[in-house]
């Protein structure tokens, strides 16, 4: 157990820190690199709780993938960070409101399964024992047999979202040449070379 | 004191012992594979390639170490300098750190957790940051193109790649990778009656993934053909530069030890770990790390030899390549095999 609380308060400690350096670094690049580092002490703690999917799963998605395109966006992007930051106060409202919100939620939730942690269990699915079923069996029990309607209908949602942003970006602009390989591949010398013959002196 | 020993100590101690064991072994297999990677390349060309340093040349690498860690690190003026030098770090940290969970023979790894080809797939997913970081670090424009091409890249070879590998989990029914191995003592060659061999190997079963994955993992790891990202040509160096001395010889390591995990991945996922090809008694009594070894050479080789013949990828190509071609091969792949799974097991 002591070795799991000294990780524990590691993973956490830096997640905090670098969570407060998200919003405190000056240089929007930096933010993102901290970022990373939230995501990557969070895939610690979810293994600390023998989460071990989810936490391969948030790197490999969360880390890999979507900071990946996050990170690309921001260096791309030429933004004037005092700008942005000139009207901090105007939106600070919007954001306490949300941090409450989320706060409140928080506390419902832990103190929901602290008061009667009978009543937080018996709305979820009860956990297997991870000597009788892996974490990643018991998680695809869950998505694909018991609630696969569910899985599935939020699968069309992506769906939708995804044609939704390819409908909106996907132009199809004149004159600009397009490599055109089935083309190219059925060309024959019938087709593509013309033999002719030049009498001397004369040009074609 | 002595439950302190027995349950936290002594476990760390073997621990940090197995991990230095295998990280000097792999630091001196990453220098001869780079060796290997000039002398294949030389041969191709009928040169002799490095032949100076001790017979054969076969102290090229550490000559080169040396050099690097003689000379002055130079750090441009305009560079984020914190992140240029953190850059080569993730880079090297994060290639060596996924060796951990490799079994190079029976019971022969650090860590044997139950999500193996998880990890390795999430920390080389990881190692793109080591590019992108150094590509914006160093504050300069065929850097800056180098990493954003490198990022594009990794992403867009890392979905066919992930696809690939469901199929083979599909087949075993486990992420352990020591499980993978396993499963592969029986297959198509004991169903039809042989005794246990190669052809029991998912290659066989599954030989249009195994190539999807071998030439995945060229365009995942920046080897050529698909070495965009350090387009000589073009982008001089790419990502690399601005770096000299010991940073440039922490990318290089990384850059080489991402390339032999590839290696050992195959091996592992297609080509039966450190299986004997052939179930004789002779064969079963080299140790399953010879196998293991050769296997992951002979993929090596391969590299090696894809690297001296194909010329490099358009850039567009290498997207077309990766989302029109193999995306949807991969998918429709994953598709057939559970449904045939799926029908066997009924049976």
């Amino acid at each position: 157990m002591g070795l799991q609380a000294v990780f524990f308060y590691l993973f956490a400690f830096v997640a905090v820190a670098s969570a407060f350096m998200v919003i405190s670094a000056r240089n929007p690049v930096h933010s993102v690199l901290f970022l990373i580092l939230v995501f990557f002490n969070s895939a610690g703690l979810f293994l600390l709780t023998g989460a071990e999917f989810l936490a391969m799963i948030l790197l490999v998605v969360y880390i890999g993938a979507v900071a990946v395109l996050f990170l690309f966006v921001v260096m791309m992007l030429d933004i004037d960070f005092a700008e942005l930051r000139s009207g901090f106060l105007q939106y600070a409202p919007v954001g306490a409101l949300i941090g409450l919100i989320l706060a409140a939620e928080l506390v419902l939730v832990i103190g929901g399964s602290v008061l009667s942690p009978e009543a937080a269990k018996s709305i979820t699915m009860p956990i297997p024992s991870p000597a009788v079923r892996t974490n990643t069996a018991a998680l695809g029990d869950v998505l694909y047999t018991h609630y696969v309607y569910f899985f599935q209908v939020s699968g069309l949602v992506l769906l939708v979202a995804m044609i939704g942003a390819i409908v909106l970006t996907l132009r199809h602009r004149e004159n600009v040449k397009r490599q055109d390989i089935s083309k190219q591949v059925a060309r024959t010398p019938a087709t593509a070379v013309e033999v002719v013959k030049v009498k001397p002196g004369q040009g074609i | 004191m002595d439950s302190f020993f027995s349950t936290y100590l002594w476990p760390a101690i073997v621990m940090i012992g197995q991990s230095l064991l295998l990280l000097v072994c792999l630091l001196v297999f990453i220098a001869y594979i780079l060796l290997a990677d000039r002398k294949i390349w030389a041969a191709v060309q009928l040169r002799r390639g490095p032949n100076v340093v001790g017979p054969f040349g076969l102290f090229q690498s550490f000559a080169d170490l040396l050099k690097f860690v003689f000379k002055e690190p130079i750090i441009p003026s305009g560079a984020n300098k914190g992140v240029f030098l953190l850059a080569p770090l993730v880079s090297v940290t994060l290639a060596l750190a996924t060796w951990a969970v490799i079994p190079l023979n029976e019971n022969w790894v650090i860590a044997n957790i139950n999500v193996g080809i998880l990890y390795v797939f999430a920390i080389s997913s990881l190692e793109v940051y080591g590019i992108i970081m150094a590509g914006w670090a160093s504050n300069s424009k065929y850097p800056f193109l180098g990493a954003l091409r490198s990022a594009a890249q990794m992403v867009s070879y890392e979905v066919s790649i992930g696809f690939v590998i469901v199929t083979v989990l599909l087949c075993v029914g486990s992420l352990n990778l020591s499980d993978i191995v396993i499963a592969q003592k029986t297959g198509i060659g004991t169903m039809i009656g042989l005794p246990p061999s190669f052809l029991d190997w998912h290659w066989l079963v599954l030989f249009p993934m195994f190539i999807i994955f071998f030439i995945s993992g060229l365009a995942e790891t920046n080897r050529p053909p698909f070495d965009l990202p350090e387009a000589e040509s073009e982008l001089v160096a790419g990502y690399m530069v601005e770096y000299a001395s010991a940073p440039y010889m922490m990318l290089m390591l990384g850059e080489y030890a991402a390339i032999l995990l590839m290696c050992s991945l195959t091996t592992i996922l297609f080509l039966g770990g450190w299986l004997p090809p052939v179930d004789v008694w002779f064969l079963n009594w080299v140790p399953g790390i010879i196998w293991f070894l050769i296997k992951a050479t002979f993929i090596f080789f391969m590299f090696a030899m894809v690297k001296a013949f194909v010329p490099r990828y358009r850039y567009d190509q290498l997207m077309r390549l990766g989302w029109k071609v193999f995306l949807p091969l991969s998918l429709v792949m994953v598709i057939i095999t559970a449904f045939v799974l799926k029908l066997t097991a009924g049976a």
